[in-house]
């Protein structure tokens, strides 16, 4: 088989949707049109069931009792945006006081900022070097103000899994609601909803296969029974959770992402991490001075983060244009700082610069990682040829010594 | 691209920027007894921009006097390369290391003229 390229290794980011859930969607384009919300003749009662058939499979994937925990977002931006504003505003008579994790995704991270501008309190965690939060570090940030946790699943940076069924222990014990954006993990790593305790989840179809523009908010209907302020004015559609008309086709698509997912996931697991072991295995052996940035164990089975000592993030990516990845150097975000999550974890700015994360996925081919390994290798070498830095540290000097002019 | 003997005295050697912020650049020129930069070698850690802007410069650099090599500005270099506005520290970052080589220079040659005496 040839490659195609360039080859996609960024499976973190989004993923091409399965041809068998675009298979199962087209037909709600145009034969089943219908408003799910149209109660009135079949095109809305044919949508509503195919609806209804997506919440069970959404539901399944998780592990939730009844289906309609199960409210359909625009995707997982939206849906921390609902858990943790709509948590905040409910629950305002209770508590003021939320804690999270400084290695948060942007849409919790900035949720968590504009709350405080309206009067909440919030707590950021640290994590260690290894990436992981500590329980005991959100059981020592925990008052009787506090309403919420929310803490990742996985990171989609790194790949670390959070212990999330300690961290379940815990706000259950202290009567404190836990959301976790499960973005990352879900279907690559076992996540059950009722075995960790989670109140609220947040997920996304397209980076399980399923198409763009549609996730869902879990929210948990008893024991307790988590109550919301829907953020979206409107029909009241999603039992009065988020208003606006049902993406019908991207909801059935959706729903057949999560049910393959559910019947696929942990068998596909396996591949990857076949794969990610020779990557990282043929990488480590051509080259000196690389860092591994995932946790050594608890990681995401195809999430690779590495940094190439000596070589900037961006200049290797242009050099490795055959592969689509990404970096956690400043030159790849608009804000010129390096990733914050590598950032977080106590990894010099100069490693954070020098970072690449391959994401592995359901078409990656033992091929593609061949191809990748011969490619990076090869131009790691090439750019360290031209790195002053990598001439000193042959030289034997100590990079951490020299004084730098900051500019 | 590449590497002058730095302990050659007719050498002049800049080392610019810092690994924390993503950029080093090492700039070398090796000036003949009239003046004029004979050669011209860069290595840099960086982005694509940051290599180009230095690799630019040995290039501008090679057959230049002294004097003139002084009056390169980061401008020039990023209208030449056209870099975004985003990109223009690489610019500045090769003016300075070229500078930082012609007084690395400077300073070796009266380092020279002041063992004479």
């Amino acid at each position: 088989m040839s490659l195609k390229f360039p080859i996609y290794m960024d499976y973190h980011a989004t993923t091409p949707v399965d041809p068998r859930v675009i298979e199962t969607m087209l037909p709600y384009f145009n034969e089943k049109f219908g408003n799910a919300a149209s109660r009135s003749h079949a095109y809305g009662w044919t949508a509503e069931e195919a609806v209804s058939v997506a919440r069970e499979r959404v539901a399944a994937l998780i592990g939730a009792k009844n289906p309609k925990e199960i409210v359909f977002t625009s995707g997982a931006t939206e849906s921390d945006n609902l858990a943790i504003k709509g948590v905040a505003e409910f629950y305002k008579e209770k508590g003021d006081h939320i804690i999270t994790t400084v290695i948060e995704h942007k849409a919790v991270l900035d949720t968590c900022k504009r709350l405080e501008k309206d009067g909440c309190r919030v707590t950021y965690v640290g994590v260690g070097p290894d990436g992981m939060v500590d329980p005991a570090e959100i059981e020592k940030a925990m008052t009787d103000k506090t309403i919420l946790v929310s803490v990742m699943l996985a990171n989609n940076e790194v790949g670390t899994v959070q212990p999330i069924e300690a961290i379940g222990k815990l706000t259950r014990a202290r009567g404190v609601l836990l959301h976790t954006d499960a973005v990352q993990g879900i279907g690559k790593v076992p996540f059950d909803v009722e075995a960790l305790n989670v109140d609220l989840a947040s997920i996304t179809a397209h980076k399980m296969y399923g198409p763009k523009g549609v996730g869902a908010l879990y929210v948990r209907r008893s024991k307790p029974r988590v109550r919301l302020t829907a953020q979206m004015d409107g029909g009241g559609h999603e039992f009065g959770m988020r208003s606006g008309t049902l993406n019908v086709p991207g909801i059935v698509g959706f729903g057949r992402a999560a049910e393959l997912m559910r019947l696929e996931g942990v068998e596909e697991a396996k591949r990857f991490v076949s794969l990610r072991e020779r990557l990282l295995a043929s990488l480590s052996k051509s080259l000196d001075a690389i860092q591994i940035n995932d946790h050594p164990t608890q990681h995401l089975p195809g999430n690779l983060n590495v940094s190439f000592s000596f070589v900037e993030g961006e200049a290797l990516m242009m050099a490795i244009k055959d592969v689509a990845c990404s970096s956690g150097s400043a030159c790849t975000s608009a804000s010129l700082e390096p990733s914050y999550v590598l950032h977080a974890m106590g990894i010099g700015d100069d490693i954070a610069h020098s970072s690449i994360r391959f994401g592995l996925g359901r078409w990656t081919t033992e091929e593609e990682v061949d191809f990748v390994i011969q490619l990076v290798s090869q131009k790691v070498q090439k750019l360290r040829d031209m790195s002053p830095l990598y001439e000193m540290h042959k030289e034997g000097i100590d990079l951490a010594s020299v004084q730098w002019a900051a500019h | 691209m590449g590497t002058l003997d730095k302990n050659d005295e007719s050498v002049g050697t800049g080392l610019v920027g810092a690994p924390a912020c993503g950029d080093v650049m090492r700039l070398q020129i090796r000036v003949s007894d009239d003046g004029v930069i004979q050669d011209a070698k860069f290595k840099t850690f960086g982005c694509g921009s940051a290599i180009a802007s230095s690799s630019l410069a040995t290039e501008w650099l090679k057959g230049k006097t002294i004097d003139e090599a002084d009056t390169i500005k980061n401008s020039m270099i990023a209208e030449e390369l056209n870099l975004p506005p985003v990109k223009i520290h690489c610019s500045v970052l090769a003016e300075d290391a070229i500078k930082s080589a012609i007084a690395d220079f400077r300073t070796k040659q009266a380092a020279k003229r002041s063992l004479a005496k």
